[in-house]
């Protein structure tokens, strides 16, 4: 008998295609959403970074200016390089913006613990500004279940 | 006099610690059976307040509160010479002994959470007849590990935001929202590579995998509360580590994290009433010479 190692990608729940569109929808929003949270721009001060963030299949580079998203491009682009990524399936972002999140699904490292999410990369600027991202990526909380519905 | 004045009371008491006098700083309330309790890795004493200020609890426990040495008002020991803190089970369970000993405490209870939890498993272990009763919350002999704790100490990242950063997830979505900020604050509070030498207990000296089939409960009543919400010390943790204990008694704890006491301090109440009501029963029982 042969064993097979599986990757936490292989493991990830599955989602819709209608959950799969509503979370892409629901990331796209989120530099408008992030430009009316002046506490957390103000949090992210003297952030400057490029990231990769978003669905796994369909993730977003981000460029982050003094705490804003001031571009939000769908990859692939060309040549275009990032210093970390957080990639998690459709479905566990559609469970982490639940309005109460299920136990396991309710922070972006339970996500990577239980293998739903996967973090890559040079992790200094998401870790010095961890509470940023947390409360940036859950952002579309408030919105998502009227999105969803 | 119009301030509300809280019942709590905070002294130092020095205590020699294999050989070393720590001052430590604790709080405490009440009267009756001797109930210690022991706070998380990197945060201090402050968690149990508002178990301290219950009123029903203090009519039959003296409900104390200490600061770990290297936490909240528990300076380093004098003789600190600047080497990096690690905690080791041997120190935590010779410091949590030598506590209840300076206090002359009577077979206490002894309450800890998450490293307090742990600990809680090495006392049932080695030193079950010194406790009347031993209470884990967010226990297990071990858990998986889920970030590099070389993050919570180094000078390019602010240490009290990383740590508390991190454990912010641990707290359950439904914990009133400033509950969540003052549990909050004790990491941001935490001396620079307390936590992580507190982990250092956690993830490398205190693997009791192996061990914990020792405990008799019989000798010294064992319960184990973890929280749905905690992904640190999980529910599967704890009823995997209670699965080898005969007699260990187990609740899994809705709407609450890793911080039941400080993160909710109401619904942990719920779950925390019973537990002592039964020990104090026992203890009524075991004085009447009822045999239980």
């Amino acid at each position: 008998m042969t064993a097979r190692l599986e990757s936490p990608r292989e493991t990830m729940i599955s989602a819709s295609t209608a959950t799969d569109a509503a979370v892409i929808e629901a990331f796209a929003g989120i530099p408008a959403l992030l430009d009316q949270a002046p506490a957390l721009i103000q949090r992210g001060r003297l952030l400057d970074c490029e990231c990769l963030l978003g669905p796994a299949s369909r993730a977003f580079h981000a460029s982050i200016r003094q705490g804003r998203i001031v571009e939000l491009a769908p990859a692939p682009v060309l040549m275009r390089s990032w210093r970390f990524s957080y990639r998690a399936s459709a479905a566990a972002w559609a469970e982490y913006w639940r309005p109460v999140p299920r136990p396991g699904f309710h922070d972006l490292l339970a996500l990577t613990k239980r293998g739903e999410a996967v973090l890559e990369g040079d992790l200094h600027p998401f870790m010095a500004h961890l509470q940023y991202f947390k409360d940036m990526l859950a952002l579309p909380r408030r919105h998502f279940v009227t999105a969803a519905t | 006099m119009s301030g509300v004045i809280e019942p709590i009371t905070g002294r130092y008491v020095h205590v020699d610690v294999g050989g070393e006098i720590c001052r430590i700083y604790f709080e405490e309330n009440g009267a009756g059976i001797p109930l210690v309790c022991l706070h998380t890795a990197g945060s201090d004493g402050r968690q149990w307040r508002h178990l301290l200020a219950d009123q029903e609890f203090a009519r039959n426990f003296r409900i104390i509160a200490f600061d770990m040495p290297w936490h909240g008002k528990s300076n380093p020991p004098a003789g600190w010479d600047g080497a990096e803190y690690q905690l080791t089970t041997a120190r935590y369970t010779q410091t949590i002994r030598a506590f209840c000993q300076a206090l002359a405490l009577d077979k206490p209870v002894v309450m800890g959470c998450s490293i307090g939890g742990r600990i809680v498993l090495n006392l049932a272990i080695d030193h079950a007849c010194e406790f009347r009763a031993l209470i884990g919350l967010e226990a297990a002999d071990f858990q998986a590990p889920w970030y590099d704790t070389a993050w919570l100490n180094r000078p390019d990242v602010h240490g009290g935001e990383v740590c508390a950063a991190l454990v912010s997830g641990l707290i359950a979505p439904q914990s009133p929202e400033n509950s969540r900020a003052e549990t909050l604050w004790a990491y941001k509070q935490g001396g620079p590579g307390v936590f992580k030498g507190d982990l250092y207990f956690y993830r490398v000296d205190g693997d009791l995998r192996g061990r914990v089939e020792r405990i008799d409960t019989r000798i010294c009543p064992l319960f184990l509360l973890t929280g749905e919400y905690d992904f640190s010390c999980t529910p599967e943790d704890t009823k995997r580590t209670a699965g080898a204990i005969g007699g260990a008694r187990v609740t899994i704890m809705e709407q609450l994290g890793h911080f039941p006491m400080s993160e909710n301090p109401e619904q942990f109440r719920r779950y925390i009433a019973p537990v002592l009501g039964e020990i104090l029963d026992q203890s009524r029982q075991t004085k009447r010479g009822v045999p239980v």
